[in-house]
């Protein structure tokens, strides 16, 4: 077994090489956000004295607090609604299959590849005219209806699969739709339901598209549309800009460290599921 | 005789059900995709500031997509992305996944597909701040290369006429490599084991193992792979707007970027509905055949 174990150690070193390509923007960003703010250092070097506070000063320049709360805040507009409307819809197609649900399934799957640019300027004009501009609504509201095709294609992927004797039983048992999707279909869709709640939460955190375009006020933004906002008003002072990114980066790195099982394989199965 | 009417009557009435439960989902869909999907093709056939009277032009906006050159060269552009976001993470990741196959189920593995992911979990304005600042004149790039005594081909690779599309398209073989090697490496792990030791016993190389065994397993997840990462070079925009902007000049253009300066800040509508129609239509002109290509038939 000489070859397996010679080709193991070869394995894990180009894991190693892959995780270091992996992580080294990552340390740059934080070793850069050490160097006295306003300078231009040199590639990735330690400074001679670490500079902490720039972290504070970009904390206050950010506006940190305002940008959770504002994402936090779209990410509840967003996530809940698209699972309860998906997973019902989604129900509607794998389990309940009505005539003709096949012509309305199909147009759901045609936005499943839509690329957010192609509706962009009709959009816009929409939310305008709706008096949504330049509220969080504007993020919502899109959201939602852009992350649909996945959603609904991902639980009817899931109810697809649910034995038909289980709602005959309960219907047996006199309870009607609506108390068996309740009572029964969405208990036991909770594993496909949390895997989507992640990859809604992760896109929604950081779409960058709609909120620059719909949204003028950063701490009305997404994470991410914060983020670009930051960068052209601090683009100039680099560890600056390194230190406010390394802050707005940390919220979604802390809940994928926590969380990283399941962010793992909800983001091993959504591309092949998308 | 009872039966059937009786049967008739549930079934409709479990079709009506049916389409409650749809309606609240297509209606938001219906009013925030599928209408402006409708209005983009509207908008297209018209010259519009976005404030006056519009005029119609017929397809003349269209016409403009090919004889344009900073049109049609930012559709050329998001074509040759397709060889770094696509090609090169999916290439990459096959020799990866092959070579890191035999310790995929060990705990550094297992460490390994959680750092993997890190780019897929950042924004990808966060990619594109931390790559321009890797790929500024003083950053890290150019350090290494003066490292290794390449100093004098050091320049901000992001400014640079030639060098700023392939910069560009190395951030995006960044995002992708990671997702691509770990997908790749899932659908290897279902491979039955003793196909490779057959072939072993054949006296069959890791060359020719990967080229009858593991290559034909993998049609799907390579057919998601190449779908995943081809929509993200077409409709690209993130990296792009933070890293440069589409500059210098048009080098770095790319449809995303040109519809949103068309629309909100040359005020031709008309012509940035143009290109999105032509941009959805080009997603689905690649992403369909690499689907049928892929599908697995029974």
């Amino acid at each position: 077994m000489l070859v397996h174990q010679r080709e193991a150690v070869v394995g894990r070193g180009l894991l190693i090489l892959l995780m270091l390509i992996t992580v080294l923007p990552f340390l740059s960003l934080v070793v850069t956000a050490l160097h006295p703010s306003g300078t231009y250092p040199e590639g990735i070097s330690w400074p001679h004295s670490p500079h902490w506070g720039n972290f504070a000063d970009a904390f206050r320049a950010a506006d940190m607090g305002k940008l959770l709360l504002s994402s936090v805040l779209i990410v509840l507009g967003v996530v809940p609604a698209s699972l309860l409307l998906g997973t019902m819809a989604g129900f509607a197609f794998g389990h309940l299959r009505m005539a003709g649900h096949r012509v309305v399934f199909l147009l759901f799957v045609l936005g499943l590849t839509l690329p957010f640019e192609g509706i962009l300027t009709p959009l816009y004009y929409q939310v305008r005219d709706m008096g949504l501009l330049n509220t969080r609504w504007a993020i919502i509201l899109p959201l939602i209806g852009l992350f649909m095709p996945f959603s609904v294609l991902w639980m009817r992927a899931h109810f697809v699969n649910v034995p038909a004797e289980l709602s005959e039983a309960a219907s047996v048992d006199g309870a009607s739709t609506w108390q068996q999707f309740w009572r029964i279909q969405v208990p036991l869709a909770t594993p496909a339901l949390s895997s989507l709640a992640i990859l809604l939460f992760l896109w929604t955190w950081n779409q960058f598209l709609l909120s620059i375009v719909l949204v003028d006020d950063p701490t009305k933004r997404t994470m991410a549309g914060a983020l670009g906002a930051f960068q052209g008003q601090y683009g100039t002072d680099i560890p600056l800009l390194c230190a406010g990114s390394v802050l707005i980066l940390l919220p979604t790195l802390a809940v994928f460290l926590v969380f990283q099982r399941r962010f793992v394989s909800a983001l091993l199965q959504g591309s092949v599921k998308g | 005789m009872e039966r059937r009417p009786r049967r008739g009557r549930r079934s409709a009435r479990r079709a009506v059900t049916g389409w409650l439960f749809v309606a609240p989902a297509f209606l938001v869909y219906a009013v925030f995709v599928l209408r402006p999907m409708v209005i983009s093709v509207q908008y297209s056939l018209y010259e519009w500031d976005g404030v006056g009277a519009s005029t119609w032009v017929g397809l003349r906006n269209y016409g403009r997509l090919f004889t344009e050159s900073a049109l049609s060269g930012s559709i050329v552009n998001a074509f040759k992305l397709i060889v770094f976001f696509s090609f090169v993470p999916v290439v990459l990741g096959l020799l990866i996944a092959a070579s890191i196959r035999q310790i995929a189920a060990s705990r550094f593995a297992g460490v390994a597909r959680t750092v993997l992911f890190l780019p897929q979990v950042i924004p990808l304005v966060a990619a594109g701040i931390v790559w321009s600042w890797l790929l500024s004149s003083t950053g890290f790039v150019n350090q290494a290369l003066g490292w290794v005594g390449l100093g004098s081909v050091a320049r901000a690779w992001l400014g640079d006429f030639t060098f700023a599309l392939p910069a560009v398209g190395v951030i995006g073989a960044w995002v992708l490599l990671g997702l691509c090697t770990l997908l790749l490496l899932a659908g290897m792990t279902k491979i039955d084991p003793s196909l490779y030791e057959a072939a072993r016993l054949d006296g069959a190389g890791p060359v020719r193992e990967f080229r009858s065994i593991t290559l034909p397993a993998l049609r799907q997840e390579i057919g998601v792979c190449v779908t995943v990462t081809v929509i993200a070079a077409l409709a690209s925009f993130d990296i792009i707007y933070i890293s440069t902007q589409g500059g210098p000049g048009n080098s770095t253009m790319v449809p995303g970027l040109e519809i949103y300066y068309l629309a909100f800040t040359e005020r031709q509508v008309g012509q940035a509905s143009a290109l999105g129609v032509a941009l959805m239509v080009l997603v689905l002109a690649c992403v369909l055949p690499i689907q049928w290509l892929t599908k697995e038939r029974d």
